[in-house]
């Protein structure tokens, strides 16, 4: 229902989303107490930075790999209910 | 600095008087009357028109959509659940919630969420059950269904009451019953009269507010600390274990929490705010903001909760709910702020509550009365007997409330594991052709009574025998992992298993939600 083949750029933004998911898994830094900015915890800073990363890949996402023909499928509608 | 600065002047500017003072309350009266007006003044679009008060006409725009879509997700569990639990296990909860979520929500949003609303629009559906008895052609599915999704909803609900009664005890000792007939009277009284609409707006409004709120608090309490740095070091001196996972997060639980934020695929009220959209691209702002708002309200929640652990402030009665208040009544001396923050902290509630009370009434109204009866009633009774629902469940809630749970992140989580072992369903229903309805009601029955049982096993035995839940302690696994992979687990195999031992669906409901654009 949605249609077409996904452009390169679209495949490369959902696989910045993958690695994400991956990352965000940082079992190096379980024991790691190091403090960034002098005041944040290493392991909670690279997880705020795992949030950013989310929102740009989705940005890319959306920019690239949008359903395009969702809404003319769901403007056919039949109200069939 | 910023936060002397701030400090400083609000405490020249504001008039001081001693803790336990009345003018928090009279902070948050005014918030509650200021929200009412203007709820009021918005549902007026409203009247005589079922779809303006089910689903806003789907007209609802991006920033209205974010708004409504955030504020609905974040509950007490995002402000006074996160504190809490960070309080008993560390920075490491940010990364099993909220950063996990910045992927996971926004995945759902992009496939499940268009999808759905694609076809709510297609076929002018307007709940989830409309949409999975039609997919697949049971009635008895959808009758399954709703006391699944009623019974799930209800300790979410629970989780907002609960919280809120923790909140404006601990930083105004107002006994918990009160705050919550409060909060359950207001939210009514705006949802009774503007529908969906006025609970987009409402949230809108009270997701704005709760977001400055949660910054300002921020700011002030770890300027109360002599500032950030400050702040971290006690927790460096006297608990250093919450500074990192080990010992306190295991890495089989860490990742099986993955499956936990699935469970937006499955929230009927999340369900009813995606068919308000005006169009697909209403989506792209939610779907990309989503993790950046999360981040904004999670990460300084979780300094806030591991930095009272640090200062050695213990929970009252070690019910780590209330850390969050007594960090702020204790580390901000104006009433004036300590007001505005129980303000913004209700926001943050009220705006979840809102959704799922509008939501139960839409399901009863069209899943029931309209599925039982046809067109017996008009519009203008199908909205009344919707409103009498709520009412109902609301009334219902409020007495659970009265005998509140040891843990308001616990509870969180197993209400969301129960929409998380659901997932599987809504996925097969919007990508897998073959999913049959034998299939889909075996999946319903596998995962509600693994919940049960799990539930009743990891929170209800422990809490009816006198041991005070988790909090505090250690976490319920099995096999090492969150319960919710194993309800996950068992859902999706059932559904695979049994719909491929059924015969496949008709080729009309194939053709009818798979066809291609014309």
């Amino acid at each position: 229902m949605t249609g077409g083949k996904m452009s390169i750029p679209g495949r490369l933004a959902w696989l910045l989303v993958v690695v994400l998911a991956i990352l965000h898994y940082d079992f190096w830094n379980w024991n790691d107490r190091t403090l960034v900015f002098g005041f944040v915890p290493v392991g909670l800073w690279f997880q705020v930075l795992v949030s950013i990363g989310a929102a740009i890949a989705w940005a890319l996402v959306v920019r690239f790999a949008w359903p395009t023909r969702i809404e003319e499928w769901a403007d056919e509608g039949d109200s069939e209910a | 600095m910023i936060a002397e600065l701030l400090s400083t002047v609000l405490d020249a500017t504001l008039p001081q008087k001693p803790p336990k003072s009345s003018t928090p309350l009279i902070v948050v009266a005014i918030y509650l009357a200021a929200l009412l007006l203007f709820s009021i003044l918005n549902s007026r679009r409203a009247r005589g028109s079922a779809g303006e008060y089910f689903v806003a006409s789907r007209s609802i725009g991006p920033f209205l959509l974010l708004m409504s879509v955030f504020g609905t997700t974040m509950t007490a569990f995002a402000l006074v659940g996160s504190t809490g639990k960070a309080y008993d296990k560390g920075i490491g909860v940010y990364g099993l919630m909220a950063s996990a979520s910045g992927i996971i929500h926004s995945l759902v949003f992009f496939l499940v969420g268009i999808k759905l609303w694609a076809i709510g629009k297609r076929f002018n559906f307007v709940t989830q059950i409309q949409f999975f008895r039609a997919r697949f052609e049971s009635n008895l599915l959808g009758t399954l269904l709703f006391p699944v999704l009623v019974g799930l909803v209800i300790p979410y609900l629970l989780i907002g009451i609960v919280g809120a009664g923790a909140v404006v005890k601990g930083i105004a000792d107002v006994p918990t019953w009160l705050t919550g007939l409060v909060i359950c009277l207001v939210v009514l009284a705006y949802i009774l009269t503007g529908g969906v609409r006025a609970a987009a707006l409402a949230n809108a409004v009270q997701t704005m507010v709760f977001m400055a709120v949660g910054v300002l608090a921020f700011v002030l309490i770890s300027g109360s600390f002599g500032g950030v740095e400050t702040a971290t070091q006690n927790v460096v001196d006297n608990r250093p274990e919450l500074l990192a996972r080990e010992g306190e997060i295991s890495h089989a639980q860490f990742l099986s929490y993955m499956f936990v934020p699935l469970s937006v695929g499955m929230f009927p009220h999340l369900f009813q705010h995606w068919l308000t959209a005006r169009s697909a691209k209403t989506f792209r702002m939610t779907v990309i903001a989503h993790p950046l708002f999360i981040m904004i309200v999670w990460a300084p929640c979780v300094l806030i909760g591991v930095w009272a652990a640090g200062a050695g402030i213990e929970a009252p009665g070690g019910n780590s709910n209330a850390v969050l208040a007594k960090m702020v009544g204790m580390q901000l001396k104006n009433p004036w702020i300590s007001g505005l923050l129980m303000a913004g902290i209700l926001a943050a509630i009220m705006s979840s509550l809102d959704s799922q009370f509008v939501c139960l009434g839409t399901i009863f109204t069209h899943d029931i009365v309209v599925h039982r009866t046809g067109d017996r009633f008009s519009e203008a009774q199908r909205v009344t007997l919707g409103r009498l629902f709520i009412v109902a469940i609301v009334a219902l809630t409020y007495v659970l409330s009265l005998f509140p749970p040891p843990n308001v992140f616990d509870l969180a989580v197993w209400c969301f594991s129960g929409f998380a072992s659901l997932f599987p369903l809504v996925v097969a229903a919007v990508y897998w052709r073959r999913v049959t309805a034998a299939g889909a009601i075996a999946a319903v029955i596998v995962a509600g009574v693994t919940w049960a049982i799990l539930f009743y096993d990891g929170l209800l035995q422990p809490t009816l025998a006198g041991h005070s839940g988790e909090a505090g302690g250690e976490d319920y696994l099995v096999f090492g992992m969150m319960p919710v992979a194993v309800m996950f687990a068992a859902s999706a195999t059932t559904l695979v298993v049994v719909s491929l031992l059924t015969r496949p669906p008709s080729q009309t409901v194939v053709e009818r939600f798979f066809s291609r654009p014309a």
